[in-house]
């Protein structure tokens, strides 16, 4: 039985618009001369291949389902009034196709490809007294970035942390662009009042402190929310549907603090578009406002949207590091690289350190962020006729 | 005597990812004590970099003087320590600048930017250099130069603010002043008087002045020797009377008789096809080979020295060099003919098109929380005008006077406060913007600015096409496509730069572009608010063409808004002279020009620099 959660949404999302670029950009127009310029680029493109990487293992933990409980007889068990009864365990793909590296726990820490435990443990010698040594892992040389407190394997919790991460940049995206954009180039554009009401709303937002209200809000809708782990049936409001996903209210809080930069920028850059000569001769031919913000206003704020999200993108997973910290992020049971690096915090002042843990969450975010970063600036420099057939 | 400046074969190269940019290639001249050289030339042959050469300001690390020699008071100074050269600028070397919004720092007050310079070069205390400045500053005929220490440069108008320019430059009497572009950025009427400042001041203090310009009326009346400058190199040399009354070389001819005026009205302006060769890739013989009018086999292969023809005339081409002329590869490849073609406008009827009564635009302004109308500034206020059918009127004032405003509140861009505008015999104020459409296309605006004029992320049929879309939506694909062909062949572009974008177009071609955009939806007025103002000569002339020609064949009607009466003179039928938002005096040019009644009409006129409109007979090709 599937379950489809909030964020799965927005992968699916991602994805899809991932999708339509492909077909569209093979008809000719703006888009195919964009994907000309973005092979001719090497770099952007070695950026890709990691970005698709990232981008398949996020929809491959997306799609999930549950199983049947299988009963002792080998039949599926079958509840009071005849349905059948499912584990409240909704497992993904990624874990199904990992459910090696998921299972394989050990005790507790153990370093990279370690064949012995990393902490001295009493145990009943070979002489039948009690000594005190490193035990042998059930799994030698097994984990190839080692195990957790829990004994967890840290590349599966690693590799789970991917579509948190790829959730919390592309859903706080989609839920800044469009209202950064429309309040940014509707108060620039038209000015007067309209400008007046949409600066009011971002200087008083702005001027909340921004943890406070994600504070709040988490308290009030994501406390009760999804986080990983078993899926209750409280959680499903409609079928398969859970809404109330925690994940999913941290995009939109962390979007709706976070929008107000942008949209300062773009109301700033429409003040000067507006004013431009090929605006005015625009005007001189009767076109509607409309168009004229779809056709020259909107195009060159790209540049902007392009670079703030860049910019913003390692902030956000951050964010959610230090939310998780503070108790209302994603919950423990859901990977994620915000927890890796909290957690990571203790490791690394015990004795001897455990650095593996912040290690792989460092370089999993790392190896996101900066091909995020060259790729942004590629589809940017892609979209700029100036620097075409160069 | 040793000059104060002398400069020997320098050579100043940037390092560009196309290979070396010659910019500066092989310049020697020499400027007197007290004298002053002007540099013109078209934008792109190296005039400002040969000045930052000369004060050692070569933007590093790409640009570099690859050799050359440049003697101050005998002494050169390219191979200085930076610490020598920091003690030669501002003190022996001063420069100002074409912008005077953006050289002065706006935090600080002019007393500390003028006293920054006297403490550092001069050793003065405080007390001192505070006096220095405010005498520099009464020198510079600012009014009461005391209190005008402690101001912000935010007070001052720009003209004010060139002075204080001037006094900074000043201030440390230096043997050198290099004055880029002075008075480009300025009303017309303050550009006399600084240039005449800057000779009063230069005589006083025996200053050598190095002036770069474009505008060759400022050389003809303000400098004694001139060197035209070509793609790195200096195509003629001499002293400025000898060289407008006989100029030898076949570019500075053509840059002579590109200058719109009086004398040429009815005449084609002399243009130069192409454009400067990029500093990367210069022909190996004469550097103006293939665009020159009378190129022989030899000339792009062989280069010409420059040499002195006559006394103190110094000229780079095979044409006066009859060893050349004697051998065979002198056969020439091109011979344009020497009289400027007429291009008149034929003045047959001249019926009202536009008749603008009692205009006024006023721009509220708003003040406190409520932002309550506190009272209006009055951009446009009360102006009569009629434009006729196939006439050019000119609308002349300097910049705040609301000319640009009075020509966009015609178009019906900006809804005017009140006022009546005729068009055709239909009212345009009353009308709506749903009314107004059927208007639209029949009357259209030009820009000054070619670069923010079009859309850089639309192709150019995009650009053209818009209009013709909005005015006339029933037109099939096909036949939109004909007409944008059609449209850009009319102003000088092939049909397949339909498909690029405007970046690929140099400054002259997006101007063509902007026409074809206004052109395409077939207007009956036009108004070109600044349209040739920020283009180089030769283009100017181009367009200035483009746009007489168009006039003839369509019988357009032109409000030309402009600041350049150079222009003027030459396109317009009728001038209206604006200030302060109302018109002081309008008329027929001629008559304008000639007999000036209104005050401030005669101080703008007599502001402008002018070459005698006698010599254009003496501008001949050799």
């Amino acid at each position: 039985m599937p379950v489809i959660l909030a964020t799965d949404l927005i992968i699916f999302f991602l994805v899809g618009a991932i999708l339509y670029f492909v077909i569209a950009s093979r008809k000719e127009g703006t888009l195919k001369s964009v994907r000309r310029e973005l092979g001719k680029n090497r770099l952007a493109f070695a950026c890709m291949v990691f970005l698709a990487f990232y981008v398949s293992v996020a929809l491959l933990d997306s799609v999930r389902y549950r199983d049947a409980v299988i009963g002792d007889d080998g039949a599926s068990a079958i509840s009071e009034d005849g349905g059948v009864i499912y584990s409240p365990e909704a497992l993904s793909l990624l874990d199904r196709m990992l459910s090696g590296m998921r299972t394989r726990t050990e005790k507790t820490y153990s370093a990279p490809f370690a064949t012995h435990s990393y902490a001295k443990e009493s145990m009943e010698g070979p002489d039948g007294g009690i000594v005190r040594d490193y035990p042998p892992l059930k799994y030698p040389g097994k984990h190839w970035l080692g195990t957790d407190r829990v004994g967890n394997d840290v590349l599966f919790t690693a590799l789970k942390g991917i579509r948190t991460g790829v959730v919390i940049g592309a859903g706080t995206t989609i839920v800044i662009i469009p209202f950064a954009i429309f309040f940014g180039v509707v108060a620039g554009f038209y000015g007067g009042f309209i400008d007046d009401a949409v600066q009011y709303v971002y200087t008083t937002l702005s001027s909340i402190p921004g943890v406070l209200l994600i504070v709040a809000f988490m308290l009030l809708f994501g406390s009760s929310g999804y986080q990983g782990g078993l899926v209750s049936e409280g959680h499903i409001i409609w079928r398969a549907f859970v809404l109330n996903d925690r994940l999913f209210w941290l995009c939109v809080i962390l979007g709706i603090t976070s929008w107000t930069d942008l949209c300062r920028l773009i109301r700033g850059e429409t003040l000067k578009l507006r004013e431009l000569e090929y605006v005015q001769a625009s005007r001189a031919f009767g076109i509607g406002r409309l168009s004229i913000i779809y056709r020259h206003i909107v195009p060159n704020v790209m540049h902007l949207v392009l670079i703030t999200f860049v910019l913003q993108f390692s902030g956000l997973v951050l964010a959610e590091a230090i939310l998780s910290y503070i108790g209302i992020g994603v919950g423990p049971e859901m990977g994620s690289w915000g927890n890796m690096i909290n957690t990571a915090r203790l490791e690394l002042s015990r004795e001897p350190v455990v650095w593996w843990n912040l290690l792989a969450a460092f370089a999993a975010m790392f190896a996101l962020v900066l091909p995020a970063n060259i790729f942004g600036d590629a589809v940017r420099d892609a979209l700029d006729p100036r620097l075409r057939y160069r | 005597m040793t000059p104060v400046l002398e400069i020997k074969d320098l050579k100043t190269y940037f390092k560009t990812p196309r290979g070396v940019a010659k910019a500066v290639d092989g310049v020697s001249f020499a400027i007197p004590k007290g004298g002053t050289f002007a540099l013109v030339g078209e934008s792109g042959c190296g005039k400002s970099i040969t000045a930052l050469s000369v004060i050692q300001l070569v933007p590093e690390p790409a640009g570099y003087i690859a050799s050359g020699e440049i003697l101050l008071n005998g002494r050169d100074i390219v191979d200085l320590t930076e610490r020598e050269k920091r003690g030669i600028r501002g003190n022996n070397i001063s420069m100002i600048f074409q912008e005077p919004m953006t050289s002065l720092n706006p935090v600080l007050t002019i007393g500390e930017q003028i006293m920054e310079a006297i403490t550092l070069h001069q050793g003065k205390t405080r007390k001192d250099a505070r006096r220095a400045a405010i005498e520099m500053l009464g020198r510079v005929k600012l009014p009461d130069p005391a209190s005008l220490l402690s101001a912000y440069p935010h007070s001052l108008s720009g003209g004010m603010r060139q002075r204080v320019m001037i006094a900074i430059a000043l201030s440390c009497r230096p043997d050198l002043l290099i004055a880029d572009e002075p008075t480009t950025a300025l009303d017309v009427t303050i550009q006399a008087q600084i240039i005449d400042l800057i000779d009063e001041l230069k005589r006083e203090m025996s200053t050598a002045v190095l002036l770069i310009t474009h505008n060759m009326a400022l050389v003809y009346t303000h400098a004694e020797t001139v060197g035209v400058m070509y793609a790195g190199k200096i195509a003629e040399l001499s002293p400025t009377k000898t060289l407008f009354r006989n100029p030898m070389h076949p570019y500075t001819v053509k840059l002579l008789r590109s200058i719109p005026g009086q004398e040429k009205r009815g005449l084609k302006l002399d243009t130069i096809p192409g454009a400067v060769p990029p500093a990367t890739s210069y022909p190996v013989g004469c550097r103006f080979s293939g665009r020159c009018p009378r190129e022989m086999e030899g000339c792009a292969n062989i280069e010409p020295p420059l040499v002195e023809r006559a006394p103190g005339h110094f000229v780079a081409c095979h044409l006066h060099d009859p060893e050349f002329m004697s051998k065979p590869y002198s056969k020439p490849l091109r011979h344009e003919p020497d009289e400027l073609p007429s291009l008149a406008v034929p003045h047959e009827k001249r019926e009202t098109l536009l008749e603008v009564k009692g205009l006024k635009t006023y721009y509220p302004i708003r003040k406190g929380l409520l932002k309550r109308v506190k009272g209006h500034l009055k951009a446009v206020d009360g102006i009569d005008l009629t434009v006729r059918k196939g006439s050019t009127l000119a609308l002349v004032g300097e910049s705040g006077c609301g000319k640009t405003t009075a020509g966009k509140s015609i178009i019906q861009l900006i809804r005017p406060t009140e006022g009546k505008i005729i068009f055709n015999g239909r009212e345009l104020t009353t009308l709506s913007e749903k009314g107004l459409r059927p208007f639209k296309s029949r009357m259209q605006i030009i820009f000054q600015d070619p670069y923010s004029s079009l859309n850089p992320r639309l192709t150019v049929k995009e650009t053209i096409e818009e209009g013709i879309r909005a005015l006339n939506p029933g037109l099939a694909k096909k036949a939109r496509e004909e007409k944008i062909a059609e449209t850009l062949l009319r102003v000088g572009l092939s049909a397949e730069t339909m498909q690029r974008y405007p970046h690929e177009f140099s400054g002259g071609q997006r101007q063509r572009i902007g026409i074809a955009r206004a052109l395409a939806v077939d207007p009956e007025f036009i108004v070109c608010d600044e349209a040739v103002s920020a283009l180089d000569v030769s283009v100017q002339a181009q367009i200035l063409n483009l746009l007489k020609s168009i006039q003839r064949d369509f019988g357009l009607s032109f409000l030309f808004i402009t600041h350049d009466l150079g222009v003027v003179e030459y396109i317009a039928d009728e001038v209206a002279v604006m200030y302060g938002g109302r018109i002081v005096e309008k008329g027929p040019t001629e008559e304008i020009f000639s007999n000036p009644k209104d005050a401030y009409t005669k101080r703008l006129l007599d502001a402008v620099p002018k070459i005698d409109a006698s010599l254009l007979a003496s501008w001949k090709l050799p």
